[in-house]
């Protein structure tokens, strides 16, 4: 994009903010869908896991950028994964010590995390080439805009299924719950609806 | 043997790795624009998933008892390398098998559903013979949802879509409806 000013704070910013709505990782680039689907179906359980997801993503930026100079190029993708995996793991437990009800809820999908295609391909794409300046405003903006996608699903899944938000009951006795939403269709509908309307959105602003 | 075959159907249908747990996704939603390609894509889901199961079980046997913190990390390096090798064996051994599976097999390696296949299995504590047969349901599972997503993408390309929805949006409708269908089967064992 713009290399004329490498580490000028504009740039920084610039980097920090395409991941929250232009390149946002999940409406945009669809990655890492297993965990948007799999864990959204309240919106405690998607903060959870989008808190956790920026936990591994923020500091395995941090490491690798830290070391990009010392990592071979041959080896670089086995090296991303352990040191992903490293900090996976550390969530896991610090999860199953802080929340363990969450944690049960989300049970493999917290460790699923080290497959999240978007962790994975941040590294590869952003932070191995990039001052760990560059790589923090990267990974923040990519796990804030990761975590507003799974808590926008959350929420709308949670609301219709549930007829509640963040466990506080929203409707009177009359409301009938959408049990299909908080089932494993109402992921793949909610997503699909979702993206529907971002597409919606880019078309008419084209027109105009 | 009743037990063995709960495990398969249930690991087949019941409990769809692609449509009721969303894992392997990223294929699922890439590769299922051909007929062709998704089952030859399946084919070799099922065949990484069997070595997973064999490295799985080895590994939560032998060695994990020792370090359980180690889990993730050697499930990942172990199956991955594993996978590599039996690549190279196959290339040697049968070019053919090997230009079928082709280039599916080092992609399939970082998948979800394998991994997944791995921490189900050693979670729910199956044994060697458990473990080959949750992965041939959990592989053929998969390789049926590519298969009707494909086959069903296939048909919509002849059919006037309206711009917007083209694309990803789609395909998430489509595989909703499939899960849909998939939840009928949810009563197969309970008696229902």
């Amino acid at each position: 994009m713009n290399q004329q000013i490498p580490d000028s704070n504009a740039r920084t910013a610039e980097e920090f903010l395409k991941g929250i709505w232009r390149e946002n990782p999940v409406f945009v680039a669809v990655l890492g869908m297993c965990p948007v689907l799999a864990v959204t179906n309240t919106a405690i359980n998607s903060l959870a896991m989008g808190l956790a997801t920026m936990f591994v993503l923020v500091f395995s930026s941090l490491l690798v950028s830290s070391l990009r100079k010392v990592i071979p190029k041959q080896v670089r993708i086995t090296t991303f994964i352990i040191i992903i995996a490293t900090f996976v793991t550390v969530v896991d437990f610090l999860l199953a010590a802080l929340t363990p009800q969450v944690h049960k809820e989300l049970g493999a999908f917290i460790a699923l995390i080290v497959v999240n295609c978007l962790i994975l391909g941040r590294q590869e794409a952003f932070a191995s080439k990039n001052s760990v300046k560059l790589a923090l405003a990267d990974a923040l903006g990519m796990s804030v805009g990761f975590a507003f996608a799974l808590l926008c699903i959350g929420v709308v899944r949670e609301i219709l299924g549930n007829g509640s938000l963040f466990n506080i009951a929203l409707f009177g006795e009359g409301f009938e719950p959408w049990i299909v939403m908080i089932l494993p269709p109402g992921g793949f509908f909610t997503l699909g609806f979702l993206l529907l309307f971002f597409n919606w959105l880019q078309q008419r602003r084209k027109l105009v | 043997m009743g037990d063995l075959l709960f495990i398969f159907v249930s690991a087949l249908l019941i409990n769809n790795f692609t449509l009721s747990y969303f894992l392997g996704l990223c294929p699922f939603l890439g590769v299922s624009g051909r007929l062709v390609t998704a089952f030859r894509l399946g084919l070799a889901n099922i065949f990484v998933m069997l070595i997973t199961a064999v490295c799985a079980w080895t590994l939560n046997t032998y060695i994990l008892p020792f370090a359980p913190y180690l889990r993730l990390i050697s499930f990942i390096i172990v199956i991955a390398s594993t996978v590599q090798f039996v690549e190279m064996a196959i290339k040697k051994l049968s070019p053919e098998l090997f230009r079928a599976l082709g280039i599916f097999l080092p992609l399939i390696t970082t998948n979800c559903a394998i991994l997944g296949l791995a921490l189900f299995s050693t979670n729910k504590g199956y044994g060697f013979v458990e473990g080959l047969i949750y992965a041939l349901g959990a592989g053929g599972g998969v390789t049926l949802a590519l298969v009707l997503l494909a086959g069903i993408r296939e048909e919509t390309r002849i059919l006037d879509i309206p711009k917007v929805i083209e694309g990803t949006a789609l395909n998430l409708i489509i595989a909703g409806i499939l899960s849909m269908a998939f939840m009928g089967f949810a009563g197969l064992f309970s008696g229902g």
